[in-house]
């Protein structure tokens, strides 16, 4: 049911033998943000609490190993494919923990005017609101925000880093309306 | 006739204005360095108003300031003068201001009223027609001294162009400090040239797109307060705050009727937005357009007749017109590129917007049936523009690439004169005020 990398899987039992390895890669793997999807689910079945290491069902959990973002094409509000998979994961992941309210955050990157943008990022937020819904997650726990343009998470002159804050952004508990 | 040197200089600059604003090609204007000083401007010596203490000078220097900014005048240095005003009642030598070109001569003084009040008194002066143009004398409290100086710039203003002018008004403001991104913003309201900030929010909330009322003691925004972004109305002598409506949804991109008895603004339900107005006094709203698009951005017309919005409705932004009941929605904009922050002229003749085209974000013009569209600035990113009230001036904001915040700027509405509007930090979404009563 649950989506795991096998290979990272059997990287991570090996790595379990020794816990402080473990910690240290689960730490990093946080700074850097960067393949947090490929990391194990159930990095907390194998007993790895420590420092650093996500509890399942905690948000941490559903940031690193769920993945609590999708990104979205120049102007665009359709949910590319791998967008889809990691909504399919959350909703996945939701069924699972399903005491957490949730709201989807919308945003848009700068190269926009500020009204439009609220509307971008609310048309965003509602397009992803849908498909998690369409996946089984109950319309009454979503709640969606627009924040336009701004609240970029990376800061840029270029079209690369323009995509990472053109994105809808799933955060357990928080506001919204 | 009395005013007949000063007809020979402003019609030399109009003239340069007309000529100006009739080019078409969007291109040319934008090429043009203000720098070049391709419109005239007047020269005129604003001497330092008699006063026993430093104020006058003080006054003097805020005219001079104005007027300079504006484009339309050169005043002269100081240290040019040769007659030094002993009464500023009493005819000045025009020979002195004659010889070193000051078109214009600018004279006053300031005293203390028994009550305290302060008496400002001026005098324009025709130098080569040598006689009086205007004279004018106003009462204020002291703490006051700088609004009295805006107003006796207007004075000047009107007089030698026979428009009114828009040196007594404030601005109100987006006020943006710190990283890009943990930015803060406040609401801000200052004087038209920068001086007098002070804070209307504080920071905690995102606060966004201030616009003022018609009658000025009001200002209707947008805030995050409460993580519910919501329109606002905040009077500015209380601080007083209130939600505008009773909305399902985002509310967001408010301006006011022109009589100021409604707010027009976009509501966002799931992926759409449509554009409402709440009447301010029997609370009731009323919906104007029905698109699966977004349609945002609301401005009415000066006389209330017709309202320029923004639309998605057709793929990309672009400017619509309708009538205030919601009725013809006609598309204006057919340039390439999006368009998007339609604001109508205060005189009714024109559209202002930001156009995003080419990677480029430009500020530009057009007239209400989307003809005439002419670039005034065009980069990176400039947005939002503003008209002073007299319709010849343009406030915008302007983001170059990378870390740093945005800051303001003005422009003259044929392209030249572009000017920074100094703020304390980074700054957004200007919105000029009515003149002041």
């Amino acid at each position: 049911m649950s989506r795991i990398d096998t290979s990272a899987m059997s990287r991570m039992q090996i790595l379990a033998r020794n816990p402080a390895v473990i910690a240290l890669t689960v730490a990093l793997a946080l700074a850097g943000c960067a393949n947090k999807k490929n990391l194990p689910n159930n990095a907390g079945e194998l007993g790895l609490n420590g420092a650093g290491a996500a509890t399942p069902g905690s948000t941490q959990d559903f940031t690193v190993n769920v993945g609590d973002r999708i990104f979205f094409d120049t102007d665009s509000t359709s949910i590319r494919a791998d967008a889809q998979q990691t909504l399919d994961r959350q909703a996945q992941w939701l069924a699972r923990y399903p005491n957490y309210a949730i709201t989807v955050e919308g945003h848009a990157d700068e190269r926009g005017t500020r009204e439009y943008n609220l509307a971008l990022g609310a048309r965003r937020a509602a397009a992803t609101k849908e498909y998690l819904a369409s996946r089984g997650v109950p319309a009454n726990r979503l709640k969606t925000i627009s924040y336009g343009k701004e609240r970029p998470v990376a800061v840029c002159d270029d079209i690369s880093c323009w995509s990472q804050n053109r994105r809808a952004v799933t955060v357990l508990g928080g506001a919204g309306m | 006739m009395i005013k007949s040197s000063f007809f020979r200089a402003v019609m030399v600059a109009a003239g340069m204005l007309t000529a100006l604003m009739a080019a078409t090609p969007a291109n040319a204007v934008v090429e043009i360095n203000i720098n070049k000083g391709n419109i005239q401007p007047l020269p005129i010596a604003v001497t330092d108003f008699l006063s026993n203490n430093d104020l006058g000078a003080q006054i003097s220097q805020v005219i001079a300031a104005d007027l300079q900014r504006s484009g339309l005048f050169a005043p002269i240095n100081k240290s040019a003068f040769i007659e030094k005003i002993a009464d500023p009642n009493k005819a000045p030598r025009f020979e002195d201001w004659k010889v070193i070109n000051a078109q214009a001569l600018v004279t006053g003084r300031i005293t203390r009223e028994g009550d305290g009040r302060l008496r400002a008194e001026f005098r324009l002066w025709d130098t080569f027609a040598g006689s009086q143009m205007t004279g004018q004398q106003f009462f204020t409290q002291p703490e006051n001294w700088r609004r009295v100086a805006h107003i006796i710039a207007d004075a000047i203003y009107k007089q030698i162009t026979g428009e009114n002018g828009y040196f007594d008004t404030r601005v109100v403001f987006v006020s943006e400090s710190g990283p890009k991104t943990a930015r803060q913003r406040q609401l801000a309201i200052m004087d038209q040239d920068g001086f007098n900030v002070r804070m209307l929010t504080n920071t905690k909330d995102i606060v966004l797109t201030p616009r003022f009322s018609p009658s000025r003691q009001e200002v209707t925004y947008m805030s995050f307060e409460g993580n519910q972004p919501r329109v606002y109305l905040l009077q500015l002598e209380t601080g007083q705050r209130e939600v505008v409506g009773n909305f399902p949804g985002m509310t967001f991109s408010p301006r006011f009727s022109p009589d100021g008895q409604k707010v027009i603004m976009s509501l966002q339900q799931e992926g759409n937005s449509n554009i409402y107005t709440m009447d301010l006094r029997s609370r009731t709203t009323t919906r104007l357009t029905s698109t699966a698009a977004i349609d945002t951005s609301p401005s009415y017309a000066p006389d209330g007749g017709r309202i320029a919005f923004e639309s998605d409705r057709g793929g990309r932004p672009q400017i619509y017109v309708m009538n205030a009941d919601g009725s013809g929605q006609t598309r204006i904009s057919f340039g390439d590129g999006s368009y998007s922050t339609p604001v109508w002229s205060p005189r009714g003749d024109l559209i202002a917007f930001t156009k995003q085209s080419g990677g480029k974000f430009s500020i530009g013009v057009m007239k209400p049936d989307g003809s005439g569209e002419r670039i005034l600035t065009s980069g990176f990113h400039n947005e939002g523009p503003t008209w002073a009230p007299n319709g010849r001036v343009l406030m915008f904001f302007r983001q170059n690439a990378g870390a740093g915040g945005p800051q303001l700027y003005s422009i003259d509405l044929t392209g030249y004169n572009e000017l920074q509007v100094k703020t304390p930090s980074y700054g957004s979404d200007p919105a000029w005020s009515p003149l002041l009563e």
